[in-house]
């Protein structure tokens, strides 16, 4: 079975609405954050995929650069993300986003 | 004609009153400051006074005036001013000499009186207010020195405002003399309606000058009645019947505030008026006779006789000399009435030396007495008080008309001469030749009663007064007697200066008809006074030392007399009366008729509230209120949306994403 382009979107959208579930159903904020950044791995998946079936394939590799970079993004992200969670976890004493509901209007 | 004089005529009036001004910035205590002040503005109106009066002798008849513009309304302009003339500048020696003389006698007559200073701020103000009076030269501005001076007459005659018949009487004199200042101002604001101005002269285009009476000589009968109307004023103010009644009472103030409003000012500007816009009075006249000059004449010798029979029964010794002064004011109109403007002014000025002369001479006897003022009372005190006695003799005869040394008898004689000469009637001259008759009685039954005969109650402890009210009294009898010089038929020089004629010294007329008419009438007089009072005040036989020979002879009359004619009770019975009843029916009227109607229109309006009330409640409120919970309802299910949930939030961001993918793959 010779890999196509519609595998690899397959699989893309596969992990996309995994990463979605995740940031919907867990409570707990780190595993959000992994849900979200299950969808940001997804959509690199995409770019890779789409710049190889790409039909002039060896061009300048304009996918694997906006990956990295995308990569790179959500590797700050993360960063900034988790040190969000503990701030949040040091004042509320939880990390549970059903009680991190100061925002309600 | 103008002189320098006049624009400098201004301080007169203006210095007395600042004098005025200042003795009432001054606390309570400082007497002397407040007595200085008041003699040095009246010395100073004094020396510009005689200054004023040496200038009116450069020519006869000088006159010169001094106008200026009070303020235009629209192209009219209302002009004030100064005159002086013979008339003003005589006026204005007179009255602040005796001023002076009045001033001096208040520092000792009013040493224990604790309002001495606001005393001698009003006295100021008062002669300041009738300095002012003379010198106008505008019927407008004599009229706003006029209330001036019945300004100050109030508030002195009610000086002693802790007396209620002190207040009482400054109220009677304020509202009486109001009357006739109404009629005085209908005929001020008519005869500006006819002549166009007020100014009495304005190089020949004033009211009293040429063209302004040939204005008014179109109507004779409106004139007429114009200064009849400006006549009332001067009844008001000179006490004359009907209006006399307030000047009798005026007594209630202290005694140097009597000599004033009696001699010098209040009523001499009644006269003074009369006198000044005499040509009004004799318009279109036929041998100086018309018909307002006839009103002046009888109301005169109304009031001359009248207050002379009063004066007889009177009891009290200011209360004599006030009747007498009302008896003298009345002589003074009949003068003025039969064309003798010269001698009526004449007798006016001397008036003013020998009544301030009697007023102060009783303050003295009053001073001397503790206060006691009952004639029945005193008596002896010639030993007692030997300087009063001799002033207030030299006063009394003056008064009387005794020939040849008193100033007063050649001033009645020239008034008996021009009445003699009245060609409308005789009578009023011999109702004058009675008057001078009963005038030397009641002043010899006066003078018997106080200062001869036994020490009654009044007088045992008396004492003559400190030199600081008998100088007054010497300087004034000294004028008393010499001012005669310039009234004698053999050299009638003030006759002369005042109607701006030359004087020639001729000796032989000095003996005259009228001389020994008049010496017969005063003979009479006397004699029968010192008959009928020879044992005034002495118990003899039939009646006790209270009773009055008068009243004993003839009970009803006296009574009738001491009543002073039952004038005040006929006025409480009718007009008084009347104006009670008047206002019992505006205060009836007031409190239910209007109070009613505006209580109707209260109750209309509360109605209207009521309607607004509850239209703005279920009407308006309510669509507002409605409003705002419609919007408050929203904003709280909005509200419901946020949650507070992320995952809410995350999963209607995919729920809204697929949905749009959706739309977009349907939509191709």
């Amino acid at each position: 079975m010779t890999p196509t382009l519609q595998i690899f979107l397959i699989v893309s959208a596969a992990l996309f609405s995994i990463g979605l579930l995740a940031a919907l159903s867990r409570r707990h904020a780190i595993f959000i954050l992994i849900g979200i950044e299950m969808m940001l791995a997804a959509a690199n998946l995409n770019f890779i995929a789409f710049w190889r079936f790409a039909p002039k394939p060896h061009q300048p590799p304009v996918g694997v650069m906006l990956a990295l970079f995308s990569i790179a993004i959500s590797a700050a992200e993360a960063a900034v993300g988790l040190a969000m969670i503990i701030a949040v976890y040091r004042h509320y004493r939880t990390t549970n986003v059903d009680q991190l509901d100061q925002l309600k209007g | 004609m103008n002189s320098g004089i006049v624009t400098n005529l201004w301080p007169i009036p203006a210095v007395p009153c600042a004098a005025s001004l200042a003795i009432l910035s001054l606390s309570n205590a400082r007497r002397k400051s407040a007595a200085v002040l008041a003699v040095i503005g009246q010395v100073f109106a004094l020396g510009i006074s005689i200054f004023a009066f040496v200038s009116t002798l450069q020519t006869y008849s000088f006159r010169a005036v001094q106008n200026f513009t009070w303020f235009t309304f629209g192209d009219q302009t209302l002009r004030l001013g100064f005159v002086l003339d013979p008339l003003a500048a005589a006026m204005l020696l007179m009255i602040s000499l005796v001023g002076l003389c009045i001033f001096v006698f208040s520092i000792g007559y009013m040493a224990e009186d604790k309002n001495f200073t606001r005393f001698f701020a009003y006295l100021s103000f008062f002669s300041g207010a009738m300095l002012g009076l003379v010198i106008a030269n505008s019927l407008l501005l004599l009229f706003i020195f006029w209330e001036l001076v019945g300004l100050a007459s109030y508030l002195l005659i009610g000086f002693w405002i802790e007396r209620p018949s002190a207040a009482a009487a400054a109220k009677k004199a304020f509202i009486t003399t109001r009357i006739g200042d109404m009629g005085f101002f209908l005929g001020m604001l008519w005869l500006y309606n006819r002549s166009g101005t007020l100014l009495f002269y304005d190089g020949g285009s004033g009211c009293l000058e040429s063209a302004g009476l040939a204005m008014l000589g179109a109507s004779p009968a409106v004139a007429g009645f114009i200064a009849l109307l400006i006549f009332c004023g001067a009844i008001g103010k000179s006490g004359q019947f009907p209006l006399h009644v307030w000047l009798p009472d005026a007594m209630e103030g202290p005694t140097p505030v009597s000599a004033l409003i009696h001699a010098a000012t209040m009523v001499a500007a009644g006269v003074f008026l009369v006198a000044r816009v005499y040509p009004l009075f004799s318009l279109g006249g036929i041998n100086g006779v018309t018909s307002s000059l006839t009103v002046v004449v009888w109301i005169g010798v109304t009031t001359a006789l009248m207050a002379a029979l009063i004066a007889i029964a009177q009891a009290d010794i200011k209360r004599i000399l006030a009747y007498s002064t009302v008896s003298q004011l009345g002589l003074m109109m009949v003068s003025l009435g039969v064309g003798g403007v010269a001698a009526g002014i004449m007798h006016l000025l001397a008036h003013g030396f020998f009544k301030a002369l009697l007023f102060l001479g009783s303050g003295s006897v009053i001073h001397g007495c503790h206060g006691e003022q009952d004639i029945r009372k005193m008596g002896g005190l010639r030993r007692l008080m030997p300087v009063t006695f001799v002033t207030y003799a030299i006063g009394m005869m003056a008064l009387s008309g005794v020939p040849f040394f008193f100033s007063g008898a050649w001033t009645k004689e020239e008034i008996l001469h021009a009445t003699e000469h009245w060609p409308r009637s005789h009578a009023p001259y011999f109702l004058m030749l009675a008057g001078v008759v009963l005038t030397a009685l009641y002043m010899t039954r006066q003078i018997i009663y106080v200062f001869f005969g036994n020490s009654r109650v009044a007088s045992e402890r008396a004492h003559e007064s400190p030199r600081v009210m008998t100088m007054p009294l010497i300087a004034l009898a000294v004028c008393a007697i010499f001012f005669s010089v310039v009234l004698t038929p053999a050299w009638p020089w003030l006759h002369a200066y005042l109607r701006g004629e030359p004087v020639q010294f001729d000796l032989a007329r000095l003996i005259q008809p009228m001389l020994f008419l008049s010496l017969v009438l005063v003979g009479t007089g006397l004699g029968l006074g010192i008959w009928m009072y020879r044992e005034a005040g002495v118990q003899n036989r039939q009646r006790s030392a209270e009773v009055d020979p008068l009243e004993y002879a003839q009970p009803t009359l006296f009574r009738f007399l001491a009543n002073k004619m039952w004038i005040d009770e006929l006025y409480g019975r009718t007009v008084i009366a009347f104006s009670w009843a008047a206002a019992q029916l505006s205060d009836w009227m007031d409190r239910y008729f209007w109070d009613g109607l505006v209580r109707g229109f209260g109750a209309v309006g509360r109605v209207f509230a009521m309607l607004t009330t509850s239209v703005d409640e279920h009407g308006i409120n309510a669509g507002v209120d409605g409003t705002t919970a419609g919007t408050r309802g929203l904003g709280r299910l909005m509200s419901r949306a946020h949650s507070g949930q992320i995952q809410t939030y995350l999963a209607a961001l995919a729920v809204g994403m697929l949905a749009l993918l959706l739309l977009y793959a349907w939509l191709g």
